[in-house]
C-alpha cells in the first residue's frame, strides 16, 4: 500500500430516514423497502442484496403501504390517500390515483395478482382491478367504524382479514360483507389500554387468521368460528409487522422493543401429524421498532425506524455456507452522495432536501505512519443550499474546479455558478435550463470542467458545454432502440475522451467524447454494475460488479502503487498484490484521490446515526 | 440389653436430602428422598419421617418408583445393588446385584423388565448409560448381569439425562452438546452449541434437561441462565430451538408439569420459576426458597412440586405455587467455626446452619428443631462477597443464655465484630436478643466462656482475644428507669504482659477463671478478679482449656498446639505432662473415617446405657458425636443399625385410617408420644403433652357413634381435661439434674476433641493395635498418679 495522507471526514451529518414498509417479490427476489420520507428502493437480493432502483422521495408522500402484484408492477398506498404505480423500467412514477377513503393504510394484491384491495382512514375497504396499464375501482366492501391498518388474503382469494382497532374483520369477498368480527383483547398485562390496534393481519390457507397487535400478542384465530384459538405474549410493547412464508411453515414478527421473533410450524411428536406453532428464535438486530418485516425463502427480513434493513438467513435453508449465510445489515444508499473538488479541496455533501458545501481543513504537521496530524485549520463549512419545493434531490456534483454546483430533483435540475473572493464565495444560478433538462439520475463534470454530462431517467445522455455563466448543448447519446433503461453510472477519463455509461442491469456503454458516437459495449455480467472508473494513464476501464468477487487472476493490469519503503520484506511481498485492504475506516461512504499523495475518506459512524435517532422504547436490562 | 459388641462407627442422620431429585408416590401422599445409606419416605402433608428404608450398604444413589406397581420402589446404590421396596410397609422385597457402582437410576412404563442405570466401566470420567434387565425369580437376591449398552460419555449426573415421549427417545447432555438417542430408530442425533470462548457463548455449558411428557420437546438448562427449548430435533437439519432467559446465574434443574403445560426451572436465585405455555412473558415465582435450588420434582398426581435445596432441605410446593411442607435436615453449607455444641435445654446439637444462622438439630430425630437468626441481615448471595460470619457461640447458665460472636473482615485493618447475647424466652420458648456489643474486642475473639456454677447470682461470661485481653461481662440494671431491663455489661478487663489470650475456662464451682496466654496459664479469683497464680511451660501455645469436674475438680485440663496435653493440679501448682502416645488412652477406635475430623461433642443421653465392659464405660451416659471434614455427623454405637432406628409402620397404619380432621392430629400426636414412651423410660422435659391415661377420653369420643353421644358441651370439659398435663406425672417426670454431669474425664474430651482425636489416629500407627484397655474402676487420683510417674519419666528423658 501506498504512504497516503488521509482526510478522515467525520462531519457528514447524514440520517437515513427510517424503513416503513417492505415487500418481497418472491418472483425476481426483488425486495422493494419504502421508507418515511417517501423513498422507494429496490433491492435485487440474487446479487448480493444490491440496492439497484430507487425512486427520490416526496414531502408529501408519506409510504404506508407497498406491495407487488405479478411480480413486476409495484403499488404504494400512502398517507395522501393516493395510489401510486411505480415504473420500474423508467425509474419514476407511472400513475397516481386518489382512492377517495382518506389516507391509505394498507394495500394487499390478490393472490392471482389481478385484484388490489386497499385499506383506508375512513374504514373503507376498497377493491381495485388490475388492468394492464392501470387500477380500476370496482366497489367498496362493508364500511367499518374505524381505520382498516392491515389487511391480507386468503390464498384461496375467497376471504380477506382486515385488522381494524380493537377488532379484526373477516369478509367474503364475493358478497363483499363481513363473516366475522373478531374482537381482540385490550387488556395489556392486566391492565386495560385505551386501544388495541391490530397492526397486522395474515391469513392461512387452512382458515387461521394471525394478527399481531399494540398488546404485544401475536394471536391465531379460527376464521371458521371467529374464535381466538392461541395467544403468544411475546413483548411489552407493539408488535408491528407480520410475514408468513409461501410455504406457511414459519412467519416473522416485529416487535417496537427492536425485536424479531421467529414463529414456526412442528410437528407436536415425531409420529403424529398433528402440529403446532412455536416460538423458536428471538433476534435483537435493531435499536428501535421493527416496522416491516418480509420472509423470503431464506432469509428474514426487518426494517425499521432506526434505518438498518437486515437479512437474517435462515441457517437451515442456506445450502453452501457463502455470502448468503451471512447477516447483513443495510444502512446507506448504494449510491454517491458525495462529490469532491480536488482542485479546491471541497466536498459537496447531498441530503435529501439540502446541499452541503465544506472545504477540508489543512495541516502543516508531519508525522510517522499511522499518525493523526493536528488540524492547523478545522474544516469550513462554505454554503448551505435548500431545494425548492418538497420533491428530494435524486443527485448532485460539484465539478473538479469547484466553480460549477449541479444538482436534480424529479422535476427540475439546476446549475449554480461559484464564484471565490477570498474567503467569501458567491452563488449564481444558471437560469433558463433547456427543457430536456428536467430529470437527472447522474451528473457528472469532466476533468477540466468543461463539460456536463446528465444521465436523464428517458435513458438518454446529454452533454453540455460550460461556459463562463452559460452553457451550450453539445450532444445527445440517445438509448439504443427499444430500451428505455436509464443510465445511472458514468464515469469519464481523465483527459476527457472517453465517458463510460451503465444502466441497471445491461452492459457499460462506451462512448468517445471527441467523435460524440458509441465507441463499445462491454458485454453484460450476471450481476449488475456497482461501480465504474477509468484509469487516469492506460485509460482502462474498471468495473465493479455487486458479486464482490476479486478479478479472476492477479496478472490484471492495475496500477500498484510501491509499497513504504521503509517495511520489512514480510510487508512488502504481502503487499505485492494489486489490491490492498484496510479496514481502519468504517462505515465508509467515499473515497478519492485528492493528489498523488492525499486521500479523503467520508465515514458516518453508526453511533453518530443513533444517536440523532428519537430515543428507543427503554427497556430494563439486567444488571444496570 | 446389653451385649458385648464391638463399638462401630455409624452414620446418624445428618445425611444430605438434597443428593437426587426427590420422589412423590402415585397418591402425592409420601416423598421419598435419599438421606446417606438410606431412603427416607416423608409425609407430605405432616413432614414426619414415616420410614426409613435401610439396606443399602453404601450412597443411595437413584430412587425410582416401579412404573408397574406405584406402591413400589427402586433404588441403586454405589453398592453395586438395585433394591425393590414396599414402601407402604418399609420391606425390602427383592435386591438385585449388579456389581458395578451404580450412579443413578432411571424407569420407564414401556420397558417393563429392565432399568437404566449410569455407571462407569473403564475411566473415572467416562460414563455410560446401560439398561439391566431384572430377571424374574422369587428368591430374594438375584443376580443381574444382563447389562446393554444405551449412550456413551455422558454425565455422571441424572440431571443430564431424560426420558421423552414415553420412552422413545433419551436426551444427554454434556459440555456443550445434547445427544439424542431414538430406541426404535437406534440412531443418535447430536447439536452442538458454540463453545468459543469469547464472552458471549462462554457459559453455553449444558447443566441439565428434561423432557415434555407430551410432545416432542426437550428443555435444557444452561450455566448462563438460559433455557433452550429444542424442537424437530429428529431432524439434523431442520432443528430449532427458543430461548427462554430468567435466570442470571446457572440453571441448576428444570422439570414440566405433568401434563406439560407448564416448565419448573430453578437456580441460585432461590426462586422457583414456572414458564406457563413455555412463552417468556408468562411466568410465575416463588421467591425467597432459601438456598439455591438443587433439584425439582413433581409427583405423577400433578399436584405437587418439591425442590431440593443446597441447604439440605425439602421444600413440597402445591400447584398454586405455595410451599406447603418442609423437610429440613442437617444443614451443611457453610463452615462450622462454633463447633459443635450441645443445647442443656433441648440437648439438641447446635452449630452453624445457614449462613448467619445457629441450628438446633435434634438427634434422635434426625431432624432440624429450629433456626436461630443471628446475624439478621438480609443474606446475599454472590460470589466473592465477603459475609458477615458468626464464629463463636457458647451457652450458660443451663441454657438461658446464649452468646454469639459474628465477624467480618474485609481488609487486614477493617475488623467487624459483634457480640450479641440472647436470653431465652420461656414464653416464645425461643432466644430472645438482649444485649448487641458492637466492637468487645479490638482483635478475634478466641473464646467465650460462660459461669455455670449456682452460687453466681449474677451470670457472667469472659470473652478472650487477640488483643491480649480478656473480658469479663456481667448482667445488671440496665439504665432503665423502670428498672426493668436487664443487660451485660463490661465488668472487668484483664490482660497479661500484652500476650495473646488463646483461651478462657472457669472452674465448676466458678470460683476460679482460667485463662491462657499463648503459653502461659493464668488462674483468677473470680470474686475478686485478682491474678491468683501462673502456669508457664514451655511446651507450645495453649489451644484449650478445661477444668476438671466433680472429682477432679482440682485440676485443670490443657491441649497445646504441637498435640500435648497438659495437667496442673490447682492444690499444689505441679504440672503434669501426657504425650497422647504414653499414657494409656481409655479408648482407640481406628479407622473411624477417612476424613479429618473437624469437630466432636459429648451429647448427654436420654437414657443412660449399662455397659459392663470398661472400654466402652466412656459411652455409658453421653454419646460422642462428631463432624468430619465433609460435614457428615458419625458417632459411636454398639446397636445394629437395626435396632437403632425404630420402625414406625403402626403409626404410618393409623395415619391412613384416619381422616384428617383435628381429632386426627390429636391423635397422631398421641401415637407417637405413645412410642416414645414405650422406648423410653425417661421423659425429656420438652415433652408437655398428655400422656396414655387420657387416651380412653378421646377413643371413646372417636368410637362412639355420634347419635348415642352426650351433648357436646358435657363432652367438652371431660376432652379438654384429658388434654391438660396432670400433676403427678410432671413431678415424675424431673430429670435428675446430673444427666449431664459427665464425669471429669470425659467432659475434658468433649473439650479438647479436636486434638485428642486426631491424635488417636496419627498414633494408631504405633500403637501395637490391640484396643488398649484401661482401669476405669479405680478413682481418679489414682489414675493421675500414675500419670504422674509417666510424666516424670518422660521429663527426665528431656
Amino acid at each position: 500500500m501506498g504512504e497516503f495522507k488521509v482526510h478522515r471526514v467525520r462531519f457528514f451529518n447524514y440520517v437515513p430516514s427510517g424503513i416503513r414498509c417492505v415487500a418481497y417479490n418472491n418472483q425476481s427476489n426483488r425486495l422493494a423497502v419504502s421508507r418515511t420520507d417517501g423513498t422507494v428502493e429496490i433491492y435485487n437480493l440474487s446479487a448480493n442484496y444490491f440496492q439497484e432502483k430507487f425512486f427520490p422521495g416526496h414531502e408529501s408522500r408519506a409510504t404506508e403501504a407497498l406491495c407487488w402484484a405479478k411480480g413486476q408492477r409495484l403499488f404504494s398506498g400512502g398517507l395522501n390517500g393516493e395510489i401510486i404505480e411505480y415504473d420500474l423500467q423508467a425509474l419514476n412514477i407511472k400513475y397516481a390515483m386518489d382512492a377517495f377513503g382518506g389516507p391509505i393504510w394498507s394495500m394487499a394484491v390478490s393472490p392471482c395478482g389481478s385484484q388490489l384491495l386497499v385499506g383506508c382512514e375512513d374504514g373503507s375497504v376498497k377493491l381495485f382491478q388490475i388492468t394492464p396499464d392501470k387500477i380500476q375501482f370496482e366497489r367498496n366492501f362493508d364500511r367499518q367504524k374505524s381505520r382498516i391498518l392491515s389487511l391480507s388474503w386468503h390464498p384461496s382469494g375467497t376471504h380477506i382479514a382486515a385488522g381494524s382497532i380493537d377488532y379484526i374483520s373477516v369478509f367474503d369477498v364475493k358478497s363483499g360483507s363481513a363473516v366475522h368480527k373478531m374482537l381482540v383483547d385490550r387488556q395489556y398485562m392486566g391492565v386495560s389500554k385505551r386501544k388495541c390496534i391490530i397492526w397486522g393481519v395474515a391469513f392461512l390457507s387452512d382458515g387461521t387468521v394471525i394478527s399481531v397487535d399494540s398488546a404485544g400478542k401475536v394471536q391465531f384465530w379460527d376464521s371458521a368460528t371467529g374464535t381466538l384459538v392461541k395467544n403468544h405474549l411475546i413483548a411489552n410493547a407493539d408488535v408491528q409487522s407480520i410475514a408468513v412464508s409461501d410455504q406457511e411453515d414459519s412467519f416473522v414478527v416485529g416487535t417496537a422493543e427492536g425485536t424479531v421473533f421467529h414463529f414456526q410450524l412442528v410437528s407436536v411428536t415425531s409420529n403424529s401429524s398433528e402440529k403446532q406453532w412455536v416460538r423458536t428464535k428471538p433476534f435483537q438486530h435493531h435499536t428501535h421498532d421493527v416496522r416491516a418485516v418480509a420472509h423470503s425463502p431464506t432469509a428474514l427480513i426487518s426494517g425499521g425506524t432506526d434505518t438498518h434493513l437486515v437479512i437474517r438467513p435462515l441457517m437451515e435453508k442456506v445450502e453452501v455456507k457463502n455470502y448468503d449465510a451471512a447477516l447483513r445489515k443495510i444502512t446507506f444508499p448504494h449510491r454517491r452522495l458525495i462529490s469532491c473538488s480536488k482542485k479546491r479541496h471541497l466536498l459537496l455533501f447531498q441530503f435529501a432536501h439540502h446541499l452541503e458545501l465544506w472545504r477540508l481543513g489543512s495541516t502543516v504537521a508531519t508525522g510517522k505512519n499511522g499518525d493523526t496530524l493536528p488540524l492547523s485549520k478545522d474544516a469550513d463549512h462554505l454554503l448551505h443550499l435548500k431545494t425548492k419545493g418538497p420533491e428530494n434531490i435524486i443527485c448532485s456534483c460539484i465539478s473538479p474546479c469547484g466553480s460549477w454546483i449541479a444538482y436534480s430533483t424529479t422535476s427540475r435540475f439546476f446549475l449554480y455558478r461559484l464564484n471565490y473572493e477570498h474567503d467569501n464565495i458567491s452563488l449564481q444560478r444558471v437560469s433558463k435550463m433547456p427543457a430536456f433538462l428536467r430529470s437527472a439520475l447522474q451528473i457528472l463534470f469532466s476533468e477540466d470542467s468543461t463539460k456536463l454530462f446528465v444521465a436523464s431517467n428517458q435513458g438518454s445522455l446529454h452533454i453540455i458545454r460550460l461556459l463562463e455563466g452559460s452553457f451550450k448543448h453539445l450532444h445527445t447519446f440517445q438509448p439504443q432502440s427499444g430500451t428505455v433503461e436509464s443510465m445511472c453510472l458514468l464515469a469519464i477519463s481523465p483527459d476527457g475522451n472517453w465517458l463510460a455509461a451503465s444502466g441497471t442491469s445491461a452492459g457499460v456503454h462506451v462512448y468517445n467524447i471527441k467523435h460524440l458516437k458509441l465507441h463499445c459495449t462491454v458485454p453484460a455480467y450476471n450481476f449488475p454494475v456497482t461501480a465504474l472508473a477509468i484509469a487516469p494513464n492506460t485509460n482502462n476501464l474498471v468495473i465493479a460488479h455487486s458479486d464482490q468477487q476479486p478479478l479472476p487472476n492477479d496478472k490484471t493490469l492495475l496500477y500498484n502503487p510501491l509499497p513504504p519503503t521503509n517495511e520489512s520484506d514480510v510487508i512488502r511481498r504481502r503487499t505485492a498484490h494489486a489490491f490492498k485492504i484496510s479496514k481502519i475506516y468504517k462505515p465508509l461512504l467515499f473515497m478519492d484521490l485528492l493528489d498523488e499523495r492525499t486521500l479523503v475518506a467520508v465515514e458516518r459512524p453508526l453511533d453518530d446515526i443513533i444517536a440523532q435517532l428519537p430515543p428507543p422504547i427503554k427497556k430494563k436490562k439486567f444488571g444496570t | 440389653m446389653v451385649e458385648e459388641e464391638s463399638v462401630r462407627v455409624v452414620r446418624c442422620g445428618g445425611s444430605e436430602l438434597n443428593f437426587r431429585r426427590a420422589v412423590f408416590s402415585a397418591d402425592s401422599k409420601y416423598i421419598f428422598c435419599v438421606s446417606g445409606d438410606f431412603v427416607k419416605v416423608h409425609s407430605t402433608a405432616t413432614e414426619e419421617c414415616v420410614h426409613i428404608l435401610q439396606g443399602h450398604r453404601n450412597l443411595v444413589t437413584g430412587i425410582q418408583l416401579n412404573p408397574n406397581n406405584h406402591l413400589q420402589l427402586y433404588s441403586c446404590s454405589f453398592d453395586g445393588t438395585v433394591k425393590l421396596w414396599d414402601y407402604v410397609d418399609g420391606i425390602l422385597i427383592k435386591t438385585f446385584v449388579v456389581g458395578l457402582k451404580l450412579h443413578a437410576l432411571f424407569t420407564l412404563p414401556s420397558a417393563e423388565d429392565s432399568v437404566f442405570v449410569i455407571i462407569n466401566k473403564e475411566k473415572p470420567d467416562v460414563f455410560q448409560l446401560v439398561s439391566v434387565k431384572l430377571p424374574k425369580s422369587s428368591s430374594q437376591e438375584i443376580e443381574a448381569k444382563e447389562l446393554s449398552f444405551v449412550l456413551d460419555y455422558i454425565n455422571q449426573s441424572p440431571k443430564c439425562i431424560a426420558f421423552g415421549n414415553e420412552g422413545e427417545y433419551v436426551a444427554a447432555v454434556r459440555d456443550f452438546y445434547l445427544s439424542v438417542y431414538f430406541f426404535k430408530k437406534k440412531t443418535t442425533s447430536r447439536f452442538t452449541l458454540s463453545s468459543s470462548r469469547n464472552k458471549k457463548h462462554a457459559k453455553n455449558n449444558f447443566t441439565c434437561v428434561a423432557c415434555h411428557p407430551k410432545e416432542d420437546c426437550i428443555a435444557t438448562g444452561h450455566k448462563d441462565g438460559k433455557i433452550r427449548l429444542w424442537r424437530n430435533f429428529d431432524d439434523d437439519k431442520k432443528y430449532t430451538y427458543t430461548c427462554l432467559h430468567w435466570h442470571h446465574d446457572m440453571v441448576m434443574d428444570l422439570a414440566f408439569s405433568v401434563t406439560g403445560t407448564s416448565l419448573l426451572s430453578g437456580g441460585r436465585e432461590s426462586v422457583l420459576v414456572e414458564w406457563r405455555d413455555a412463552t417468556e412473558k408468562n411466568k410465575e415465582f416463588l421467591p425467597r426458597l432459601g438456598a439455591t435450588i438443587e433439584h425439582i420434582s413433581v409427583s405423577p398426581a400433578g399436584d405437587l412440586f418439591c425442590t431440593s435445596h443446597s441447604d439440605n432441605k425439602i421444600i413440597v410446593i402445591h400447584r398454586n405455587l405455595e410451599a406447603s411442607a418442609v423437610i429440613q435436615g442437617l444443614v451443611k453449607d457453610s463452615n462450622i467455626f462454633t463447633g459443635l455444641m450441645v443445647d442443656p435445654r433441648t440437648k439438641a446439637l447446635v452449630l452453624n446452619g445457614k449462613p448467619g444462622h445457629l441450628q438446633f438439630y435434634s438427634l434422635q430425630h434426625d431432624k432440624q428443631l429450629y433456626n436461630l437468626d443471628i446475624i439478621q441481615q438480609e443474606y446475599i448471595n454472590d460470589y466473592g462477597l465477603i459475609q458477615i460470619e458468626l464464629t463463636k457461640a457458647a451457652f450458660g447458665c443451663y441454657g438461658n443464655w446464649l452468646a454469639t460472636v459474628e465477624q467480618r473482615q474485609e481488609k487486614e485493618t477493617e475488623l467487624e465484630l459483634q457480640m450479641k447475647l440472647w436470653m431465652y424466652n420461656k414464653k416464645t420458648q425461643g432466644f430472645v436478643l438482649n444485649t448487641k456489643v458492637n466492637m468487645p474486642h479490638e482483635d478475634h475473639i478466641t473464646a467465650l466462656c460462660f459461669c455455670n456454677a449456682e452460687k453466681f447470682e449474677n451470670p457472667t461470661l469472659v470473652t478472650s482475644s487477640k488483643d491480649g485481653h480478656f473480658k469479663v461481662w456481667i448482667l445488671t440494671d440496665d439504665s432503665d428507669i423502670y428498672k426493668k431491663a436487664v443487660g451485660w455489661t463490661c465488668d472487668f478487663v484483664g490482660s497479661y504482659h500484652k500476650y495473646q489470650a488463646t483461651n478462657c475456662c472457669f472452674s465448676e464451682d466458678g470460683s476460679l477463671l482460667a485463662v491462657s496466654f499463648e503459653e502461659i496459664v493464668t488462674i483468677w479469683d473470680s470474686e475478686t478478679w485478682e491474678l491468683k497464680c501462673t502456669f508457664c511451660q514451655r511446651a507450645g501455645k495453649i489451644r484449650h482449656l478445661c477444668f476438671g469436674r466433680l472429682t477432679c475438680s482440682k485440676y485443670l485440663l490443657g491441649a497445646t498446639e504441637n498435640g500435648i496435653l497438659c495437667c496442673w493440679n490447682l492444690l499444689s501448682c505441679a504440672l503434669f505432662v501426657f504425650k497422647p502416645s504414653e499414657p494409656r488412652p481409655l479408648y482407640i477406635q481406628k479407622n473411624i473415617s477417612r476424613e479429618e475430623v473437624q469437630w466432636g461433642v459429648f451429647v448427654p443421653r436420654d437414657v443412660p446405657e449399662s455397659f459392663t465392659s470398661e472400654a466402652y464405660q466412656w459411652l455409658n451416659r453421653s454419646q460422642f458425636y462428631f463432624l468430619t471434614k465433609s460435614q457428615s455427623l458419625l458417632t459411636f454405637s454398639t446397636k445394629s443399625p437395626e435396632e437403632k432406628l425404630t420402625p414406625t409402620s403402626k403409626q404410618l397404619l393409623a395415619e391412613e385410617s384416619l381422616p384428617t380432621t383435628p381429632f386426627y392430629f390429636i391423635l397422631g400426636k398421641h401415637r407417637e408420644q405413645q412410642d416414645e414412651k414405650i422406648n423410653e423410660a425417661f421423659e425429656s422435659e420438652l415433652v408437655q403433652l398428655p400422656l396414655t391415661e387420657n387416651i380412653p377420653a378421646i377413643s371413646e369420643l372417636l368410637h362412639t357413634p355420634a347419635h348415642v353421644l352426650p351433648s357436646a358441651s358435657f363432652l367438652c370439659s371431660k376432652f379438654v381435661s384429658s388434654l391438660l398435663l396432670s400433676k403427678e406425672t410432671k413431678s415424675g417426670e424431673e430429670i435428675p439434674e446430673d444427666v449431664d454431669m459427665e464425669e471429669g474425664k470425659e467432659s475434658d474430651d468433649s473439650d479438647e476433641e479436636n486434638d485428642f482425636t486426631e491424635k488417636i489416629q496419627d498414633t494408631n500407627n504405633t500403637d501395637l493395635g490391640e484396643d488398649l484397655l484401661h482401669q476405669l474402676s479405680k478413682s481418679e487420683e489414682k489414675e493421675l498418679r500414675k500419670f504422674r510417674k509417666v510424666d516424670y519419666s518422660w521429663i527426665t528423658v528431656l
